[in-house]
């Protein structure tokens, strides 16, 4: 059990403004993005999370992760651990390959996918969530994304996934059904790439 | 002229208030309390808070009330119940070492520190029906004191054996592991220790009784003795990480059953007892020696021995010992199954159809 | 209009957290559902819990639906087509209690859509969202017993077992002799169990705009198939798969392409033949079309079905 006496100074700020409520918006969002991988969707009620999680991607955390999720960070600021550690409960992964979530704020200095646990045969599904935080989307490196969810193909592109990212995206899609499942970030969207959709050709 | 059968909202409606009133029973008779079910139907309670998994004797005493005595259903509003409940804290391992002892018994020695306590038991009263207990007031029940107190020296026949090195030590995998939860968490096959005596804890009562019954009469011998049943009160306790110790919440009363078994030895070890350990909330032998049996049965396979037995099956033992499971699933052949028959009616026909086409057409070229 | 199954949303009972799994549970449900869709078709165990209502009558699709329901959402509950099930309704009435939720019978207004052993003959659009209630969520079961066992074939992508199984009926048979639960090849990998729906439901699950999210609670295994996700049917070469079809339309509307019931009317085999949906059936008779009995309806009692 872990304790939630605070030990900083300061109380964290604040989550969500109603937990229960809140939680099942952003799930929603999220199970939308899914739905329709590639697709723009808007994460209602995100909070106002210290640096550098912006409001989608806290909110999204606040609403999946528990005692049962251990998350890694990219950067781990204190505040924002903080943060994490008071909302969620969850704990913090040093290692990478422990990660349940794993939060990504700055794409170019990414980690290689396969940091990540990527599930094995028996259980594909224990494979993390890569949470990306991306400048937006719309621009850089156009890809046509197919795969579950995805009608005929869906155009998609984000500022900061370029070349690099999408040929290990590919090798992470030739993993199916192991391999990560991604989840990009704007401040107020998300968009999902899950493990069976990649770019064609 | 047909008209679709509607009204199923009034049905059930008027299917709750003809149950209520049928539990209630004849309204000349005074209404049961559930202080009376805690108080006089221990052994209810027990099994209601040992399958339900949610020790609080007036809970399970409501729940069998409700239920008008049907157990298993008095177990699901129990499962149910608890579903809705928060979990705040872990517990250390209760220290059966350490319980207040009501009744402890040992079949493997004539006499032990501590002695043999008989306790209250069913064990050596002769089964006559008792017509005095059917009138009213049916006249005090007083158990004289006894004239020295217990021994407060009661090791476990295991801790004896285990000192002689003659009984298999008991080891978890990895202290820092966490202990399965099946509350919590699906089944894992093939499945640790832990995970395997949560759910014979949880299981249902008559089904360990038939499995450990199989296993005496040759389906998977384990030659087992029973080396110590103690039942008692022991001490629930949590730790409190800001006061740096552990407190005690409260006192539960659990049955123990410690089955000392056929010994096993290989090249490299030497012969020694193995264990099968029953363990259940209030009074309930049956339930705990059952249990022990099934445990050790299961590790037929772990211990080297001949295995293919259905109480040596973990899947088959494990998948099925839950009767709330087994219950729902059971009685669910009452729901409407008819699109799902229509299909196989539409089949059949088929089938018969084609059944009927080949034999005519066998028979005119016989014909031919 | 059957009133019964049309609320309005309303409070929730207070006494139960909304929907009434604590948050924990929802979130380890919600996640086992992110993952189920990354992994079309594949069982994700989930740390199911009991619910108020017993194992193998729905517990399964309900905590699927409560960890996905939200205060402005409507909910439509049928069992074998028909809202007013005594099932449909018993589960209906549990999520108005703890959610608080507006209910319909009308397909096409409802933002999720609980079953038991139907698809609606109603498309389904984006954005609306199908929940299964699965009894046995592993398509080799009854081929192979043992957990431990189908694991490693879904793992390996080994499915002949199913293949010799349909192989045998035609041996037989002359035909394949599965008729409900027909088992499906998703997304080109993982074999599943579509749920013991008739075989004539197959078609509408492939490349669908909507969400299948698939719950077994005694099982504790949730699935999923997003929107546009390719759905076969298992077949052979020489035995494409096909659906059923009925001689007869049905009685009151006169529909010639939905499943349906067959209705026994006396002991000496008369029967007649109606929709098992109940929703579609009244909506094609609002838009005026009749079936061979259907013409006596409007001199039925004040109070039924107009």
């Amino acid at each position: 059990m872990t304790s939630h006496l605070a030990t900083a100074p300061r109380a964290p700020a604040a989550g969500f403004t109603d937990p229960v409520r809140d939680a099942q918006e952003v799930f929603r969002a999220v199970l939308q993005a899914q739905s329709h991988p590639g697709r723009r969707v808007r994460v209602p009620s995100g909070p106002a999370a210290p640096a550098p999680l912006g409001r989608a991607m806290a909110g999204v955390l606040l609403a999946l992760a528990d005692l049962d999720t251990p998350l890694w960070l990219q950067r781990g600021e204190e505040a924002a651990l903080a943060y994490l550690r008071f909302h969620t409960g969850a704990p913090v992964a040093a290692d990478p390959a422990a990660a349940a979530f794993a939060i990504v704020t700055e794409a170019s200095t990414m980690p290689p996918l396969d940091s990540f646990r990527a599930g094995d045969a028996d259980y594909p599904e224990v494979a993390a969530t890569v949470l990306i935080a991306v400048a937006g989307f719309g621009q850089g490196q156009q890809v046509s994304l197919a795969g579950p969810g995805i009608e005929r193909r869906q155009g998609f592109a984000a500022d900061g996934l370029g070349a690099e990212f999408w040929a290990a995206w590919r090798a992470n899609r030739g993993r199916f059904p192991l391999g990560v499942d991604a989840l990009l970030f704007t401040d107020d969207e998300v968009v999902a790439l899950p493990r069976s959709v990649g770019p064609e050709g | 002229m047909y008209v679709a059968v509607k009204g199923g909202e009034q049905a059930i409606e008027n299917s709750h208030r003809l149950i209520a009133a049928e539990r209630r029973g004849d309204p000349a008779v005074p209404e049961l309390d559930v202080r009376q079910i805690r108080e006089q139907m221990r052994h209810a309670v027990a099994r209601v808070m040992a399958e339900g998994s949610l020790y609080d004797p007036d809970l399970a005493a409501l729940a069998i009330k409700q239920a008008q005595g049907d157990l298993v259903e008095a177990i699901f509003l129990v499962r149910a119940y608890r579903t809705t409940l928060r979990r705040f804290a872990v517990s250390r391992p209760i220290d059966s070492a350490r319980m207040a002892i009501g009744r402890r018994i040992s079949a493997t020695f004539k006499d032990l520190p501590g002695g043999q306590v008989l306790g209250g038991t069913y064990d050596y009263t002769h089964r006559l029906l008792d017509h005095e207990l059917a009138g009213d007031g049916a006249g005090e029940a007083v158990a004289a004191e006894a004239a020295a107190p217990l021994d407060p020296e009661m090791p476990r026949v295991s801790d004896i054996l285990d000192a002689q090195g003659l009984l298999e030590a008991e080891m978890p995998d990895d202290e820092s592991d966490p202990v399965a939860d099946l509350t919590r968490d699906p089944l894992r096959l093939p499945g640790r220790r832990d995970q395997r005596l949560q759910n014979l804890a949880r299981a249902d009562e008559g089904f360990l009784l038939a499995l450990g019954y199989s296993t005496q009469r040759g389906y998977g011998r384990t030659h087992p003795f029973a080396g110590e049943i103690r039942q008692g009160t022991v001490a629930v306790e949590i730790e409190a990480p800001e006061l740096g110790f552990a407190i005690d919440i409260g006192d539960i009363e659990v049955t123990e059953c410690e089955l000392v078994n056929q010994f096993k030895g290989s090249t490299e070890q030497p012969p020694q007892f193995t264990r099968g350990y029953g363990l259940a909330f209030g009074r309930a032998e049956r339930k705990a020696m059952a249990m022990a049996l099934v445990d050790r049965s299961l590790r037929a396979a772990e211990l080297g021995e001949e295995t293919g037995h259905p109480a040596q099956d973990e899947e088959f033992v494990l998948s099925h010992s839950d009767n709330v499971e087994a219950s729902g699933f059971v009685q669910h052949l009452k729901l409407p199954h008819y699109i799902d028959f229509q299909s196989e009616l539409h089949l059949v026909r088929r089938l018969r159809a084609d059944f009927d086409a080949r034999r005519t057409g066998t028979d005119r070229e016989a014909a031919e | 209009m059957t009133l019964v199954m049309e609320t309005e949303r309303t409070a929730p009972d207070e006494t139960y957290n909304f929907a009434y799994l604590d948050e924990e549970t929802k979130r380890m449900i919600r996640r086992a559902i992110l993952k189920a869709m990354a992994v079309p078709g594949y069982q994700v165990p989930f740390g199911g819990r009991e619910m108020p209502l017993p194992y193998g009558w729905g517990t399964g699709g309900i905590q699927v639906t409560a960890a996905v329901i939200g205060p402005d959402d409507v909910l439509k509950v049928i069992d074998q087509g028909a809202d007013d099930t005594t099932n449909a309704v018993s589960i209906r009435r549990f999520f108005r209690r703890v959610t608080g939720v507006a209910t319909t019978g009308r397909t096409v207004e409802a933002t999720i859509v609980q079953t038991r052993h139907r698809i609606p003959e109603s498309a389904l659009r984006e954005g609306q969202i199908l929940v299964y209630q699965v009894p046995i969520p592993e398509p080799l079961r009854r081929i192979e017993p043992r957990e431990a066992e189908t694991r490693k074939l879904h793992a390996y992508r080994e499915y002949g077992l199913m293949h010799v199984r349909l192989y045998e009926d035609i041996a037989r048979f002359g035909r394949i002799a599965t008729s409900y639960d027909y088992p499906v090849m998703v997304n080109e990998r993982y074999l599943m169990a579509p749920s013991p729906t008739p075989k004539f439901d197959n078609p509408k699950m492939t490349a669908a705009p909507f969400l299948q999210l698939f719950g077994a609670g005694r099982e504790k295994r949730i699935y999923a198939v997003p929107p546009y996700t390719t759905v076969t049917s298992l077949d052979f070469d020489d035995h494409p798969f096909d659906v059923q079809s009925w001689d007869e339309v049905c009685a009151l509307c006169g529909a010639a392409d939905s499943f349906l019931d067959e209705v026994v009317l006396d002991d000496a085999g008369k029967r007649m033949f109606v929709c098992s949906d109940t929703d579609y059936c009244e909506d094609r008779r609002a838009a005026g079309h009749v079936g061979p009995e259907g013409a006596d309806e409007a001199d039925a009692p004040a109070g039924k079905k107009p």
